[in-house]
């Protein structure tokens, strides 16, 4: 039987990624260049006329450009892209109205130009001869794609955690080239706390005997067990307690400490006893198969350095001075990786200079992945926000 | 729109920055953006009304105004504006600082305590009064600092706050011959608008 699956009549349907390729030179923070790229794009729904009703959709630390929708109509199994809650039909990111693109970004491993690829130069893959790249180098190429693509001006650019700190360089770096800037569970800045756990996550890659320096293509290996320990302590920050409390606490005998145990009984050695443990191997494990060393690597030292107010003597509302979109700044009650706190650091900045600013803390169990799930209120707010956006792409307001 | 509401925009000038404490829906900074077109910014708590805030295509920020305004940058609006909201503050007077350091200038309504009715009901009764303004039993009313027009005087006074209009009016915002005479006896409603 190879029946049809059904598509839910709210999702964008069968999409597929283009690669778009790029001649023109990017000159990198670091000083290096980036003399040609592919990126690898989805979009749904349709340019308007005027081209004023594109959205930009910013991955974060683990995504890539297939957002929404599913690639294979035979496949019962395939789950849809990973922010299918947000874009579709009636959906806060509705492509009834919007033009929504979302990208793969540069150093990736989903298909866009990273250390995995083949460098022109050697006919190997770049490994870690991929220059370090910064968000300010990803919107300087998201900007290029907005060129090729025919959109002078985006209605609105979101992104949660590093995703929005996208959005964010978005709003100093062009700032009459976006209308709104959707900023969720981000920060102005990685804190030490933060630096330490990509630290962990890095060292554990790197100590990985098949790493090879970063040339593990070359070995026909790659440092699973080192992506996998890079995984489990990035997954621990990504979720909170209450939330491991609660899954991994079914038997109320053991009250809520989310203690249940894999086979019943204590093992009384090292193996796994608790299915915490074997829930985080599994995650770090299928992690590991499907995203590249390198590009993990790269793609914590892009989060590490950010700091838009490094040219403003620390001043972040004085990187905001010319921006001059709208903001909506939201974050997660349980969310202790970028906490709530760290989003009104930017919002107070942006109050300090004087920019329309709207700001939410959404009571969630969920910890940080929650900007990924379908909160109630976290999607009706949404859903409101880009409502008034979508009214003033229709009124023509956005047209240059 | 509210009559309070329409009373107060008078005070409010065209293009200028309004904060709004506790904004409820936001249809009062919906309204002062299309008829005066001020840069808009309100502070709610309520997660249904901050929804409608975004709704409406009014800055919201989800904010306690008891914990502060810390994040506020002094003089930063020309006019902050608390309506209904002084007596069921904490501290009244520490939320009255922060606005007229936050602010150039400042508008107040609340609740006058000293109605004529209020004093006739605790004269008669001996019981709390309640009336259509204020409408809760002593127990479960959020106006825990209730004050009289007298009361709020003198706060001005002590502490050197220049009062540029003041509003004494009726339940339908009217203001009657009765009120302007003895304010304090026959207001309902107080709107101040004061400055430091």
């Amino acid at each position: 039987m190879n029946a049809a699956k059904l598509i839910p009549a709210d999702s964008v349907g069968l999409v597929q990624p283009q690669k778009l390729h790029f001649d023109t030179p990017l000159p990198l923070r670091s000083g290096r260049v980036i003399e040609r790229y592919d990126l690898m794009v989805e979009t749904y729904g349709t340019l308007n006329r005027n081209a004023s009703n594109a959205s930009l959709i910013c991955h974060a630390l683990s995504g890539d450009h297939h957002a929404a929708g599913y690639y294979d109509a035979n496949n019962p199994k395939e789950k849809p892209g990973w922010w299918e809650c947000c874009i579709g039909p009636g959906k806060p990111f509705d492509t009834n109205h919007f033009f929504v693109v979302c990208l793969n970004n540069l150093g990736g491993c989903a298909g866009s130009t990273g250390p995995s690829s083949l460098n022109p130069d050697t006919g190997k893959p770049f490994g870690p001869d991929f220059p370090i790249i910064t968000v300010r180098d990803w919107v300087k190429s998201q900007a290029h794609l907005a060129d090729r693509l025919g959109i002078q001006q985006w209605a609105a650019i979101i992104g949660g955690s590093l995703g929005g700190m996208q959005a964010m360089r978005w709003a100093i770096s062009y700032p009459e080239r976006l209308r709104h800037a959707l900023i969720i569970a981000a920060a102005p800045k990685l804190s030490a706390q933060n630096i330490a756990f990509n630290e962990v996550a890095r060292q554990s890659i790197m100590s990985d005997p098949d790493f090879h320096a970063g040339r593990y293509y070359d070995y026909n290996t790659y440092p699973q067990k080192g992506v996998m320990l890079a995984r489990m302590v990035g997954h621990i920050t990504y979720v909170s307690d209450a939330l491991m409390r609660d899954k991994f606490g079914k038997d109320a005998r053991a009250g809520s400490f989310g203690r249940d145990l894999r086979s019943g009984k204590l093992s009384f050695g090292f193996d796994v006893d608790f299915q915490v443990q074997s829930y985080l191997q599994y995650k770090g494990e299928t992690f590991s198969k499907n995203f590249d060393a390198n590009t993990y690597l790269l793609v914590t030292k892009t989060l590490d350095y950010f700091d838009p107010s490094v040219d403003y003597e620390g001043d972040l509302s004085r990187a905001f001075a010319q921006s001059q979109c709208k903001f909506l700044v939201m974050s997660f009650s349980s969310d202790w990786r970028f906490a709530p706190e760290r989003s009104r650091e930017i919002v107070d900045a942006l109050l300090k200079a004087k920019k329309d600013v709207s700001y939410l803390e959404i009571d969630a169990d969920e910890g940080h992945d929650a900007f990924l799930l379908p909160i109630p209120r976290y999607m009706r707010a949404l859903h409101a926000y880009m409502k008034r956006v979508a009214a003033e792409c229709d009124a023509g307001e956005g047209a240059l | 729109m509210r009559a309070d509401f329409l009373l107060i925009q008078d005070w409010i000038a065209p293009h200028s920055r309004v904060l709004d404490l506790g904004c409820g829906n936001g249809a009062f900074l919906a309204y002062l953006k299309q008829t005066k077109h001020i840069h808009d910014c309100g502070l709610e708590i309520d997660a249904a009304n901050i929804e409608k805030c975004l709704d409406a295509g009014v800055n919201v920020i989800e904010q306690n105004m008891e914990q502060g305004l810390g994040n506020f940058e002094s003089q930063s609006f020309d006019t902050v504006v608390l309506a209904q909201t002084l007596q069921a503050l904490q501290r009244p007077d520490m939320i009255l600082d922060e606005m007229l350091r936050v602010g150039k200038n400042c508008i107040l309504t609340f609740p006058n305590f000293a109605y004529w009715r209020h004093r006739v009901y605790l004269a008669r009764l001996g019981r709390m009064p309640k009336s259509e303004l204020l409408p809760y039993e002593w127990y479960d009313t959020p106006n825990v600092h209730l004050c009289t027009i007298h009361d709020f005087d003198a706060l001005c006074r002590e502490k050197r706050i220049r009062v540029l209009n003041r509003s004494v009016v009726d339940e339908q915002q009217r203001s009657k011959v009765l009120m302007r005479a003895l304010p304090n006896l026959f207001g309902i409603n107080a709107i101040y608008h004061i400055t430091r």
